[in-house]
């Protein structure tokens, strides 16, 4: 009893000792603050590529693909059915996107996606990271109207609003072009001094045999002036928009196609293709769009002949993939699969069946992800098929163990810290058991045991860590529950922004708390702390009593 | 195997401090018999005494030199009477008074409490010894600093007993506390810490404290030397009234011829020896 009285007077009386354990506080409260904040991201992480990624994969090396995906999807079911909740096919095959912006092209690398839109949502959180609404619900590849996060100011306007305000625009400036020209050609037959033959001849070869609707208006105004195409006209009908928009498409017969009031095959693509996030002048983060759906798109990708050759296809861009894993938002490209099958020539000529690249499969909640991955491993054999099985775990793996071996290099460091604090709670204990000499002695003359003296000063070992370790637990919880706050005070203090939404595409600070980690933390510190104590408890045991009585 | 052992028994019976004191032996004995001549030897009380030192040598080291402060004393204080010890200091008094108070071991000789042997007793059982049988107060009082008055008067309650029987018989041993405290004056002052008490306040805590766990014997050493005369008297008047009335046995250590005048019996211990004085 007497143990524990003393014990609980020295924690009230003796505040240098509290002073030794802040350090226990802090390397607790770090170790839970960076754990959750670690947990947290990494969850997200995987979130996200889970999300992204379906469970299980079956592939082929090839970018030409299973010609027969259903048999493979019968052995799949037969095999792992139980388990399985969704499957879908997929072409994948690298491409190049072209694209218009401030009057010029620009060309860059994507993984063009063909995806069946009826069953892809089913394996993954696909749906869940497309921008409109509707989209959200179910893919259809068609522009909508308006209605694409009308919260982000710099994506309006969009959809077709934006299309046919685009058409407008280029009318306009064809009419504009026009007149310009028609008076120019006006003032040039006035002063009888008309273009040279040569130069009306290359641009009328120039000309597609079709016009839009722009060209036609230009024409008639043109013609109001003229009566006959002069070369205005010409040159009218091909400023009216880019050659892209106005080739005529095989699969219309031939007809012309018309931007404002049709689409081409929709795409969705990953929102950093169409778009960069940076800082205005004030450091607000602004998102900039170059693309918004209601663009044409051109994209090359390679047949699947051999050798392969590239092929063009105009797409609309219907929508934005926004799964805030950069790496996948800036070169993931969706386009419907039977689109990329019949371009790439996939599609054998007698059963009509395409051909495709990987067949995804989800796994019913609780289903295991290795026993599935292996027992499809073993039902396709490398020296049968041409296929791999993977998990979403295993393509991602690298980038997970990068993680977890960071989170567990952190972890050893600050228990260092908390190891450190160690020796200064020793460090302590040895002055307090110096100063405690007298009260030891008569302890000792009370007849206390060696062994209970021992136990005071274990005792008020074991509490000092257990207060340290418990504030560091409070302080940790309170900063993680605060933590988006603290963040945004350091930034007005330091100036700087401690979570720069452009790189990171969290809005805010993610974090997990694992009821685990928090235990075993504490119970590591109050550990410490115990072996610090027992060395000069020992000491504290071993004093001659007559000594200690003597000692001034 | 073989080769160690002996190295490891003769490191046993050299272990004792009685190894070097050894060589210094036969002078010892020769004063010992001086000793005898002078009758420097306290009698044996036998049954009466309730602690004895019989033929006890204690030696200190410093740093290398040895020195002895006890030649081989006999030391017996009667049941039910206060026998004082005085001395100069360095004499050896507390020393003794240690011993009896199984506090120290002697390097020879032995210590017996109410015919009992105390000095061999294993560590453990010494400490029990003390907690249950005597009462130590001490010229600096020693109260422990941490603790109001009545947790240091229930101290050793406390020690002498586990978590479980201190909170059965708390009741008990607060009302025992209480009567103490009453008899030393200090009702009033029951939930001050030692600091806040006077010199001969803490002294009579002290004496409170040392007489909680009912005990047969008092070793006092040097109570009155850290007070004023007035304080000083009356913890004196205080441990007669204790005698009278309690027929607690007391061991005194002062230097205060007049205080020791008083007591019942009275030892002189000089040069490591023991004279009987009354």
């Amino acid at each position: 009893m007497y143990k524990l009285l003393l014990c609980w007077r020295y924690l009230k009386t003796r505040w240098i000792a509290l002073a030794s354990i802040v350090s226990v506080t802090l390397g607790v409260a770090t170790l839970i603050v960076v754990n959750s904040v670690m947990d947290g991201f990494t969850s997200q992480m995987q979130d996200r590529m889970h999300g992204i990624l379906s469970d299980l994969v079956v592939e082929t090396r090839g970018t030409n693909g299973i010609a027969q995906p259903d048999w493979y999807i019968d052995r799949i079911r037969a095999r792992i059915g139980d388990s399985v909740e969704g499957v879908t096919t997929v072409v994948t095959l690298p491409a190049m996107m072209t694209f218009h912006h401030n009057g010029s092209s620009h060309t860059q690398q994507i993984n063009l996606i063909g995806i069946d839109q009826k069953t892809y949502a089913s394996v993954s959180d696909f749906s869940k990271y497309l921008i409109h609404p509707d989209n959200k619900a179910q893919l259809d590849f068609q522009l909508k109207q308006t209605g694409y996060a009308p919260e982000r100011e710099a994506l309006q306007p969009s959809g077709w609003e934006y299309r046919n305000k685009v058409e407008q625009l280029k009318k306009e400036r064809a009419n504009m072009q026009a007149q310009y020209l028609a008076l120019q050609d006006k003032i040039a037959k006035e002063s009888r001094s008309p273009l040279p033959p040569a130069l009306a001849d290359q641009n009328l070869k120039k000309l597609d045999s079709e016009t839009n609707d722009g060209a036609s208006t230009s024409t008639e105004v043109a013609n109001a002036e003229t009566g006959t195409q002069t070369e205005a006209e010409r040159m009218a009908a091909m400023l009216a928009g880019p050659s892209l928009t106005t080739l005529a498409n095989p699969q219309l017969g031939g007809r012309v196609f018309d931007p404002s009031k049709e689409q081409r095959t929709g795409i969705v693509l990953g929102i950093g293709i169409g778009s960069v996030r940076g800082r205005d002048p004030e450091g607000k983060v602004k998102d900039y769009f170059f693309i918004r759906p209601g663009d044409d798109v051109s994209v090359a990708f390679p047949n699947a002949g051999t050798p392969p050759r590239a092929i063009d296809e105009m797409f609309t861009v219907v929508d934005f993939y926004e799964s805030k894993m950069s790496e996948y938002d800036a070169t993931f490209a969706f386009v419907p699969i039977e689109t990329l099958q019949r371009a790439r020539g996939m599609i054998d000529p007698a059963s009509k069946v395409g051909a495709v690249t990987s067949i995804q499969i989800k796994l019913k909640p609780g289903a295991d992800l290795s026993a599935a991955r292996n027992a499809l491993r073993d039902e396709f054999p490398p020296q049968e098929s041409y296929v791999q099985v993977n998990s979403w775990r295993d393509t991602q793996g690298p980038l997970l163990q990068a993680v977890q071996m960071e989170t567990t290099i952190l972890n050893i460091l600050l228990f260092m810290i908390i190891a450190v604090a160690g020796f200064g709670i020793l460090a302590t204990f040895f002055m307090i058991v110096v100063e405690k000499t007298r009260d030891i002695g008569v302890l000792k003359s009370l007849g206390a045991p060696g062994s209970g003296i021992a136990s005071i000063f274990l005792g008020y070992g074991v509490l000092l860590g257990s207060v340290g370790s418990g504030a560091g637990v409070v302080c940790g919880l309170l900063f993680v529950w605060k933590i988006n706050e603290i963040a945004r005070i350091l930034e007005w203090f330091t100036g700087r922004e401690v979570f720069d939404p452009t790189v990171y595409y969290f809005d805010s600070i993610p974090t997990i708390i694992h009821p685990f980690t928090i235990v075993w933390v504490s119970i590591g510190a109050v550990l410490i702390a115990i072996m610090a104590s027992v060395l000069p408890s020992i000491r504290a045991a071993r004093m001659h009593p007559v000594e200690a009585l003597r000692y001034e | 195997m073989n080769s160690i052992k002996p190295a490891k028994m003769n490191s046993k019976v050299n272990k004792p401090v009685t190894g070097p004191y050894r060589v210094v032996r036969p002078e010892l004995e020769l004063d010992t018999i001086e000793g005898a001549f002078e009758q420097t030897r306290m009698p044996s009380l036998g049954e009466k005494a309730i602690v004895e030192a019989r033929d006890v040598k204690k030696s200190y080291r410093r740093s290398k030199t040895i020195v002895p402060v006890l030649k081989g004393v006999d030391f017996s204080a009667e049941r039910g009477k206060i026998t004082a010890i005085v001395g100069q200091s360095g004499s050896g008094k507390s020393t003794l008074l240690h011993l009896l108070g199984t506090l120290d071991r002697p390097d020879s000789g032995e210590i017996q409490f109410d015919g009992q042997r105390t000095d061999n007793l294993p560590a453990r059982k010494r400490d029990a010894f003390r907690n249950k049988q005597l009462g130590m107060i001490f010229q600096f009082y020693h109260l422990l600093p941490e603790l109001t008055l009545l947790e240091n008067v229930i101290a050793p309650a406390m020690i002498g007993q586990s978590i479980f029987s201190y909170f059965r018989n708390r009741s008990a041993i607060l009302k025992r506390a209480k009567e103490l405290t009453d008899m030393v004056g200090l009702s009033h002052r029951l939930h001050h810490k030692p600091c806040e008490l006077s010199g001969g306040e803490m002294q009579r805590t002290a004496i409170a404290r040392a007489l909680v766990t009912s005990p047969k014997l008092l070793l006092a050493d040097e109570p009155t030397g850290n007070l004023d005369q007035e304080s000083g008297h009356s913890i004196l008047q205080l441990m007669r009234d204790l005698n009278r009335d309690t027929g607690l046995t007391i061991v005194m250590v002062t230097h205060d011829e007049n205080i020791a005048q008083q007591c019942d019996a009275l030892v002189r211990l000089k040069g490591g020896k023991l004279e009987a004085l009354k």
